[in-house]
């Protein structure tokens, strides 16, 4: 690494607030990489924004950590929306003018609600649920944890149970899938090839075409597990015109105006790389990129030059940088230069010192680089200090808010 | 029995924590022991390509290295391959509309695409091609899908000839000679967390043992109990700081405070050590490094590999 371009200051950059965007929006979508703190980001955000404003909040998540409920003062919530206690916020030192309220993504009870609304009849519901193939395919086929988020929201949305709504979006091995999942569902569901699987065996009369092709995938997975899945989504169909309806709605909560994404990252390069792709694919989809967020930054003081310079000093000639603390005279505990290996011990430390300064301020320059490159992707972006502890109470979520709320 | 001495090792952990680099780490750890070793990328991206900073590789192998091999899992190249082998189809290049019905069969069956990439691994640890087989799996919950593959689809397809292939494959994968688990943590809170479910999930759900857990990106530990004591001193308000400042100016608080954090993430970090120490005793964990200089490319693999191979010894 050129040393001109690590002596380089750490670029801050706008710190932005987001009481206003938080203001203008009913729905928020915190997403990017996994392990970037989009979980910790929307429960800071919705904890603050309950914290400060006259409005119930509701934080979605699908952090499947006990963790959070903790922090919030609950023993555990799931799939229905569970109010944060007053005592949580006074233990806090917080009087709330708001409400904030937690609910966890249940995947399957959620598909298994779905199920029951938009199956003609229960006869067909139950055959739905109880078909072998539906508790896998819940789980695996057309990202059905982000559909299901997304259908989430938007039931929640429409209800108006809530003035605002921060949704911590499922990691998927592509941040952006949940956006496509509604349509894709939608795409799913009047494919040709789903007709064409389902075909021969509603009507017992192939279509000739295809059948050199149905033999071989008779002959690798046998004839009776392609009825199966035939069956299956013979059932399933029944149900095509409520969801494909039901997923245009969907759509139509993202797209809305009051709706807008965060991006959060950390200053690293997988994570960066991810958010990047993220901003851009919101712009190109005309979805709003409310806010980048950076979270778990250092320290500034780590592109101090000066800093630097002294550090270098330490790490190569710490008994110089040791002669300098007062010995032997000092009447307080230890005495530094009483005892040779007090001393010794000392210039141990102002190497250590010394290293682990120049250590982090690679980090630090590194992440002064990244923040540079994504800095034109968004208009906003909030700066987020690394926390040197974990995330236990509701007070540390306000801890954290407070990086993005003015006070 | 040495991590290594086995002969396919999945590994896997949640996103991010450093599968890839520690994927790539063991292979060459393996390579310098003299193995001949196969690395798989299960999820396509070309990650593992650029840890060997090398063009990603194709669904056939290329030796990157003497004795390292690479190859990307693509699923219907497996599928190409299988029914070349196994139907002597004359498929040509041509698998078109069969393509376009497995991907449609394999989207809405589960294990059938996690069959077709298992399989191919497991084919190539039963006919001996390599010595070891290095997989970098898909992160955490989908790795289940993956393992459990053999059981699923026997669960669920009564005939066929994929099937009749699950028989061997699920031998090969519960033998804890020839297969195991490696899971990458690092020590942070969600990370042990979710290392930690997926133990119990791979214990439960799949036959696959879990030979070691690699701890990546252990901070190191600045000073012992008695430097601590007197950075300690250094640090707080007192005479000790204000001779440093009269000395050096006011960049001394801001290397202070950087060691003071480093301290502090450490010790945080120790506490997420200990409890996945204390909740995996029986799982033999190996503690790699955090890499503050370039963390990425040959250079990482390599300081990563001799770390591993310190720690294997
Ligand atoms: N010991 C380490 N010290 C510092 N950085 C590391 C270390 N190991 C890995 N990294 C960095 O962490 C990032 C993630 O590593 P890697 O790509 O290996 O993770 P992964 O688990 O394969 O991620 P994914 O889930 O995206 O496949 C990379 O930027 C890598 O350079
Ligand atoms: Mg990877």
């Amino acid at each position: 690494m050129a040393p001109a371009r690590s002596r380089r200051p750490v670029a801050r950059v706008v710190d932005a607030r987001l009481d206003q965007l938080v203001a203008a929006s009913d729905v928020v979508l915190t997403c990017g990489a996994g392990g970037v703190g989009k979980t910790s980001v929307a429960a800071a955000l919705a904890a603050t924004a309950a914290a400060q404003l006259d409005a119930k909040v509701l934080v979605l998540t699908v952090d499947p950590a006990k963790r959070l409920a903790t922090a919030m003062g609950l023993s555990g919530f799931g799939n229905t929306e569970t109010v944060v206690g007053r005592e949580a916020f006074a233990a806090a030192g917080v009087q709330p003018r708001g409400e904030l309220w937690a609910a966890m993504l249940d995947t399957k009870a959620s598909w298994d609600e779905l199920v029951g609304r938009h199956a003609p009849d229960e006869a067909t519901r139950d055959a739905i649920l109880a078909n072998p193939l539906y508790r896998n395919l819940t789980s695996t086929f057309v990202q059905s944890h982000d559909y299901i988020a997304m259908e989430r929201l938007h039931e929640i949305h429409a209800s108006g149970r809530y003035d605002l709504v921060v949704v911590d979006t499922p990691p998927s091995s592509h941040a952006i899938d949940f956006l496509d999942a509604p349509a894709r569902m939608a795409e799913f569901f009047a494919s040709r090839l789903l007709r064409w699987l389902i075909a021969p065996y509603r009507s017992r009369l192939a279509n000739l075409a295809s059948k050199p092709f149905q033999a071989v995938a008779d002959r690798l997975l046998g004839a009776s597990f392609l009825a199966d899945i035939a069956e299956f989504f013979l059932l399933f169909q029944s149900m095509y015109d409520g969801f494909v309806e039901r997923a245009k709605s969907v759509e139509q909560t993202l797209r809305d105006p009051t709706t807008s994404f965060l991006v959060v990252t950390t200053l690293e390069a997988g994570p960066v790389q991810e958010a990047t792709f993220f901003c851009e694919e919101l712009g190109r989809r005309g979805l709003r990129l409310g806010a980048l967020v950076c979270n778990r930054t250092l320290p500034a003081g780590l592109g101090d030059p000066a800093a630097r310079t002294l550090a270098d000093q330490w790490q190569r000639h710490p008994e110089q940088a040791a002669a300098v603390v007062p010995t032997g005279a000092d009447d307080g505990p230890p005495r530094a230069g009483a005892d040779p290996q007090e001393r010794e011990r000392l210039v141990q430390v102002f190497a250590t010192m010394g290293q682990s300064f120049i250590d982090y301020a690679m980090l630090a320059a590194r992440e002064a680089e990244l923040a540079g490159r994504i800095a034109p992707l968004a208009e906003r972006r909030v700066v987020i200090a690394q926390l040197d502890h974990d995330i236990a109470e509701l007070g540390h979520l306000l801890e954290l808010g407070r990086s993005m709320w003015p006070s | 029995m040495g991590l290594l001495d086995r002969r396919l090792l999945f590994v896997t952990g949640k996103g991010g924590v450093g599968k890839t680099t520690v994927s790539a780490a063991l292979a060459r750890c393996a390579v310098a022991g003299g193995r001949r070793v196969l690395l798989c990328q299960a999820d396509g991206a070309g990650s593992l390509a650029a840890a060997f900073d090398v063009p990603p590789a194709g669904f056939d192998p290329v030796e990157i290295e003497p004795g390292l091999h690479l190859m990307a899992m693509d699923t219907e190249a497996s599928l190409r391959e299988y029914l070349k082998l196994h139907l002597r189809l004359p498929l040509g290049g041509r698998l078109g509309p069969l393509a376009t019905v497995f991907d449609f069969v394999a989207g809405a069956a589960p294990g059938v695409k996690e069959i077709l990439s298992v399989g191919k691994i497991a084919y190539e640890v039963r006919e001996r091609h390599y010595d070891l087989v290095v997989v970098d799996a898909p992160a955490s919950g989908h790795v289940i899908s993956q393992l459990a593959a053999p059981q699923g689809i026997r669960e669920l397809v009564a005939v066929g000839l994929i099937r009749n292939e699950t028989e061997w494959m699920g031998d090969l994968l519960a033998d804890p000679e020839v297969t195991a688990a490696v899971l990458v943590a690092t020590p942070e809170e969600m990370p042990v967390t979710e290392t930690l479910e997926l133990l119990g999930r791979i214990r439960s759900e799949t036959e696959v043992s879990v030979a070691a857990i690699v701890v990546n990106r252990v901070l190191p530990e600045l000073f012992n109990r008695r430097e601590a004591a007197l950075f300690d001193r250094l640090a707080e308000p007192g005479d000790w700081r204000s001779e440093l400042v009269r000395h050096n100016g006011d960049a001394v608080h801001h290397v202070l405070e950087a060691a003071a954090l480093a301290t502090r993430l450490r010790r945080s970090r120790a506490a997420h050590l200990a409890r996945l120490r204390d909740a995996a005793p029986d799982v033999a964990q190996v503690y790699l490094p955090f890499l503050f200089a370039r963390p990425h490319g040959t250079r990482a693999v390599q300081l990563l590999a001799d770390a591993l191979s310190a720690e294997l010894d």
